[in-house]
């Protein structure tokens, strides 16, 4: 007879795994900028990869919708399963995966064009072009950024750029959704925002996370500590590689981490 | 610290005067042939034959420059516009693009009138269709190439590199990328591209004798639209004296009482036409700009 264990599986090991990584390595020419990542992020949950600058962990979000594919001399090993497909295998074409997996960067990067036709950017270009179709993608897309409201009278002839920074980021994330993502990565999306522009984002995330599986890099730990589900730390190596230390949920990660590095970072000791 | 400040005055100042200087040389210029030609001016001088009255006018030339321009930009935009998607998006670095690079800056600085020649062997001469609008746009769409190359290139260059990731990251592929995030954000560089190297066709004299002809034009059939008969002026095959070759020519061999009259007349429409070219392009460039974008400012 067997006893129950002592700690309960937490709520989110039991949610499906949406991705899976495998003994990734990254390399830029001959030298190693990422090595030994072994991760399984579950589907519906936010899960932040956190660690000091350099450690790579933009290059590995970068990875999950091949966008290192457009860096001459990258080159990733290993094996990255999404949704049981292996997105490096030979028949994958990158501009499919970007349309299941959305990017949100780190500097809002509207296009100058109107409001209206930067969301309808992604969807134009899949071949959408039905009038009421791209109407339709438009206003789903803005509502569900939380930007609609602010928008909704001039969206369609104001320009992008006339929005303040918080709001441009979240027309981003509006226009990453109109493709239709089942996946967000989203690169430090409020390192270059205020205070409630950042709250309002993360508000957002937290949105969201029912409906995608999202990743966030990030550098504040207090936003790791409040938007994600899970943690991933990375550091680098004395190799100048970055590697995972540990991943887990947030709430072990930031008070009872398995190793000494993890709790000198999240206790601000180093990074 | 004194001196510090009297310099920096100092370099405000000059920089200040020689701006201002440049306006004044543009002011200058254009109202010296305007107030010249001011007193002799009627309407008729537009559109009537060189032959009319005494005076005369400029119809069929102003027509030939239209139509050696359109031509011209019919020819130069398109392949310079490609060249330079070529140049900034798919040729990176190496030892291609720096031959390109010099032959661009080569062909660019060689004299017009060598053009003129080459273009009369080539397009004239080994064509045989003799000297036509045709010969002319060809010969300087060689002599504006290069330019419009490079100009278009360094507004697609000026493109911040967040735009194309950011139409990457939705999925759009390299093509759609420049065809719908590059090119429209490079339009008022490309519109800059376009007035230069017009402005070049307007003027340029020399590498149009050898190849558009200079022969005074006879009164212009505009009903006959035959684009491959040479009398009509629709042809691409018409012989196309320019504005600027009349210019010339009625300088350097007119004789008469009016010549200077003439010619300050036909300076005055040129500069005109000239600007109504530029300030028309930049209003069609933006008109174009908020189409594709989708904006009203």
């Amino acid at each position: 007879m067997s006893y129950a264990p002592t700690i309960p599986a937490s709520a989110e090991s039991l949610a499906p795994t949406k991705i899976r990584v495998r003994d990734l390595r990254i390399s830029y020419d001959t030298r190693v900028a990422v090595r030994d990542v072994n991760l399984d992020v579950p589907e519906h949950a936010v899960t932040a990869f956190i660690g000091p600058s350099g450690c790579g962990k933009s290059t590995i979000l970068r990875c999950f919708d091949r966008m290192n594919d457009l860096i001459p001399g990258a080159s990733v090993h290993g094996s990255i399963v999404l949704d049981g497909e292996e997105i490096n295998a030979p028949g994958v074409q990158p501009v499919e995966l970007r349309r299941k997996v959305g990017l949100v960067f780190q500097k809002p990067n509207p296009f100058p064009m109107s409001i209206y036709e930067n969301v309808a950017y992604g969807p134009r270009r899949h071949g959408v072009s039905s009038r009421a179709a791209l109407d339709e993608v438009v206003e789903t897309s803005l509502r569900r950024a939380a930007i609609w409201d602010e928008v909704k009278d001039e969206y369609r002839r104001k320009n992008a750029l006339s929005l303040s920074g918080g709001q441009q980021q979240r027309l981003c994330i509006a226009r990453m959704l109109a493709t239709g993502p089942e996946v967000i990565l989203m690169d430090e999306p409020c390192s270059a925002l205020d205070p409630i522009a950042t709250l309002r984002i993360e508000q957002l995330i937290t949105e969201l996370k029912t409906q995608y599986t999202i990743l966030i890099v990030t550098h504040n730990m207090q936003q790791a500590a409040r938007v994600s589900d899970r943690t991933a730390f990375f550091t680098l190596g004395d190799d100048r590689a970055g590697y995972l230390v540990e991943e887990g949920p947030t709430r072990m990660i930031f008070t009872d981490p398995a190793n000494r590095l993890t709790e000198d970072y999240v206790a601000g000791r180093f990074g | 610290m004194r001196r510090v400040l009297l310099a920096d005055q100092l370099a405000t100042a000059v920089l200040w005067s020689i701006a201002g200087s440049v306006i004044l040389i543009l002011i200058a210029i254009i109202a010296h042939f305007l107030l010249a030609a001011l007193p002799d001016f009627t309407p008729s001088f537009l559109i009537a034959d060189p032959s009319t009255d005494v005076i005369g006018g400029v119809g069929p030339v102003l027509w030939n420059s239209v139509y050696v321009l359109a031509l011209t930009m019919l020819v130069t935009v398109p392949l310079g516009v490609l060249g330079a998607v070529f140049m900034a998006e798919y040729a990176g670095t190496g030892r291609l693009i720096d031959l390109i690079r010099f032959s661009q800056e080569l062909i660019g600085s060689v004299p017009s009138i060598v053009v003129g020649l080459f273009g009369f062997a080539v397009f004239v001469a080994a064509t045989g269709w003799g000297f036509t609008a045709l010969a002319g746009a060809l010969a300087l769409t060689v002599f504006n190439l290069p330019l419009m190359t490079r100009l278009a290139e360094q507004a697609m260059r000026a493109v911040p590199d967040d735009e194309r990731s950011a139409s990457f990251a939705l999925g759009a592929t390299k093509w759609q990328t420049i065809r719908h995030v590059v090119l429209p954000i490079a339009i008022p560089g490309l519109v800059t591209g376009v007035i230069l190297t017009a402005g070049r066709v307007f003027g340029e004299a020399a590498a149009l004798l050898f190849t558009a002809g200079l022969a005074t034009p006879g009164r212009l059939n505009f009903a006959n639209l035959n684009l491959l008969d040479p009398r009509s002026p629709w042809s691409p095959f018409h012989t196309a004296t320019t504005l600027s070759v009349y210019l010339w020519r009625i300088n350097s061999e007119g004789t008469g009482p009016v010549v200077d009259q003439v010619a300050n007349l036909t300076a005055a429409v040129l500069i005109v036409a000239v600007l109504i070219f530029n300030l028309g392009s930049r209003a069609l460039g933006q008109l174009l700009q908020r189409r594709i974008t989708g904006t009203r400012s």
